[in-house]
């Protein structure tokens, strides 16, 4: 199909903007803060796509996304805390804990339909938020300080930012690849038969169950590994990582990027984090004309702004920023 | 005597105090075309839920090739060889004709949980999609999506689809509803087809359809089945007639 030929463009050209934007970061001379904003961005893309495979390929609204973001990042930072370092150790532990705990969850939340997945999933991640803040022991409600960023093999070339962001990248190229393939593949193709005619699958002989809890357990697996990252990123770990507002960004970045297109969430997790970061200061710029008062208070409350284009794009871009994009192709 | 393929035992489904299916006996033999027709509301849609899985029933039970399936759920019985299509056109839209059928093929053949390999790609599925789809008269639309077809098309469709999960027995619910007259005579030709390779259940509205396709013929009123026997038997069965056909069809 020589659409899909010309839409492929669009994630080789999300990735060559990331592989070129550390070359532009040293050239402008905020490399830090560049290089750290990035990186984030990137990170929140690997959990957004993740969360795309099950929402956008299989029409399961999680609303509890955020729990894998925090099992990811505790365990870096508890077994940082206890001297266990490397990254070696620490990702195949996040991996494990986050496929159990989408395991048990998923078990169990995937029996009811709807709006009762959509809270069932919500009040998991909840009671893995109040627990994070119970751990006195592991800094409770004011999280954790990592000693360091991660080894790998006993190096410590992490604490780079560059190391850190190229690590972060070759997550994003490969979670990217993986669930491209998934989509594709005679699984992926039945989740998303699911999506479509749940009763239909069924009375060809599947089991739509078994199905959508092995997604929800890649979904949680890939979301942890972003959590691992997001603790190496801040060099930090607490319970704000997994509040409830945290999960319906994600939802929000697959859908304001397009859902069930991958690369799409990529885009809408890139939109949605440099927008809330600069639009206080495109605000301040395009309030020139009003007094300082004024002025001040526009910047101040910049997510009252921020709010409304976001309800602008999702109602009148059906399909998000990808469908955007698809359109302007065919006109 | 041969043994049924399909035997209903003392079958029942209660709504509160309505009976819908108020203990039902039936035998579907290999190999044949068994209408079941009756009034609306006399509850053939139900019980074919309760055949197919979609619906437990209350008590009775449900018997196929030798085995007592009536606590299996629907996609086990699929996968033992009882398939069934929707009385309203039931499909994967975003799909296209093929991939429709080459997701039952795939589902009878080998593992689905398999996460790598590009599964619209697979020439054995598709091979064998295009053959069911061949047989429905459905090939040329092949690559349309399904989504798009016309309601006779998504009717062939549902066929090819229920033929490629490789049935036993195939039941078919109403699959001449809201079909133009052309479209209708396509599938009682597919039917015609089929008949004697496959065992097929068929509830249909249409009596030239189902006297023209039909081995045997059963006929249920208000949940319960007054008769089964050949087409001619029961035409000219008088408790049918007064139950059923009534005066508008003079047969």
């Amino acid at each position: 199909m020589p659409t899909a030929a010309r839409l492929d463009l669009v994630p080789v050209a999300i990735f060559a903007v990331f592989a070129a934007a550390p070359f532009l970061a040293s050239a402008s001379g905020a490399e830090g803060y560049v290089l750290s904003l990035l990186t984030r961005v990137m990170i929140f893309g690997i959990a957004a796509m993740a969360l795309d495979l099950i929402l956008g390929y299989g029409a399961l609204v999680s609303f509890g996304h955020a729990a894998f973001f925090g099992i990811g990042a505790y365990a870096v930072g508890i077994l940082a805390s206890h001297g266990v370092e490397d990254a070696l150790v620490q990702v195949p532990v996040a991996l494990a804990a986050s496929a159990f705990f989408a395991a048990v969850t998923g078990a169990i939340s995937l029996r009811t339909k709807g709006v009762y997945f959509i809270m069932i999933t919500l009040a998991f991640a909840q009671m893995l938020y109040f627990l994070a803040s119970s751990l006195a022991a592991y800094g409770g409600d004011d999280g954790l300080t990592l000693p360091a960023r991660s080894l790998v093999a006993g190096s410590d070339f992490l604490e780079n930012d560059y190391a850190l962001y190229g690590a972060t990248l070759a997550c994003l190229l490969g979670a990217y690849i993986l669930l491209r393939a998934v989509v594709a593949s005679r699984f992926g193709r039945v989740l998303r038969g699911t999506k479509e005619n749940i009763t239909r699958m069924e009375a060809i002989g599947f089991q739509p169950f078994s199905f959508q809890l092995t997604a929800y357990v890649i979904s949680g697996m890939i979301a942890g590994l972003a959590g691992c990252l997001l603790a190496n990123q801040a060099e930090f770990v607490s319970p704000a990582f997994m509040t409830w507002q945290r999960s319906g960004e994600l939802i929000f970045m697959v859908v304001l990027g397009g859902l069930g297109s991958l690369h799409g969430a990529i885009i809408g997790a890139a939109a949605f984090l440099l927008m809330e970061e600069f639009l206080p200061e495109i605000l301040h710029a395009a309030g020139f004309f009003l007094n300082d008062d004024l002025r001040w208070r526009l910047t101040e409350n910049w997510q009252m702004v921020f709010g409304p284009i976001l309800i602008l794009i999702v109602l009148f871009a059906r399909g998000g920023i990808v469908g955007l994009l698809r359109r302007g192709h065919h006109d | 005597m041969t043994e049924p393929l399909l035997e209903l035992r003392g079958l029942r489904k209660a709504y509160g105090a309505i009976v819908v299916t108020d203990d039902v006996n039936l035998s579907v033999l290999p190999g044949e075309l068994h209408a079941i027709i009756g009034p609306n509301g006399a509850g053939k849609t139900t019980l074919i839920h309760q055949i197919s899985g979609t619906l437990s029933s209350d008590s009775g039970r449900v018997l196929f090739d030798g085995e007592d399936i009536t606590h299996l759920p629907m996609h086990g019985r699929v996968l033992r060889g009882l398939a069934r299509s929707f009385q309203i056109t039931s499909i994967l839209p975003a799909f296209s004709a093929l991939e429709n059928v080459a997701l039952a093929v795939q589902a009878r053949s080998g593992s689905s949980f398999r996460f790598f390999g590009d599964a619209a790609q697979e020439k054995a599925l598709n091979e064998a999609a295009m053959e069911y789809l061949s047989m429905v008269g459905l090939a040329p639309r092949a690559r349309v999506a399904a989504g798009l077809l016309s309601h006779g098309e998504k009717r062939q469709l549902e066929l090819a689809v229920g033929l490629a999960t490789q049935p036993k027995l195939l039941l078919l619910d109403e699959p001449l509803a809201g079909t133009g007259h052309e479209e209708s005579l396509r599938v009682v030709e597919t039917l015609q087809r089929l008949k004697g390779r496959i065992t097929i259940v068929l509830i249909e509205h249409d009596m030239d359809a189902v006297f023209s396709l039909a081995d045997r013929v059963s006929v249920l009123v208000y949940g319960r089945v007054i008769a089964t026997d050949s087409p001619e038997s029961i035409r000219a069965n008088e408790e049918v007639r007064a139950a059923y056909l009534g005066e508008e069809e003079v047969v």
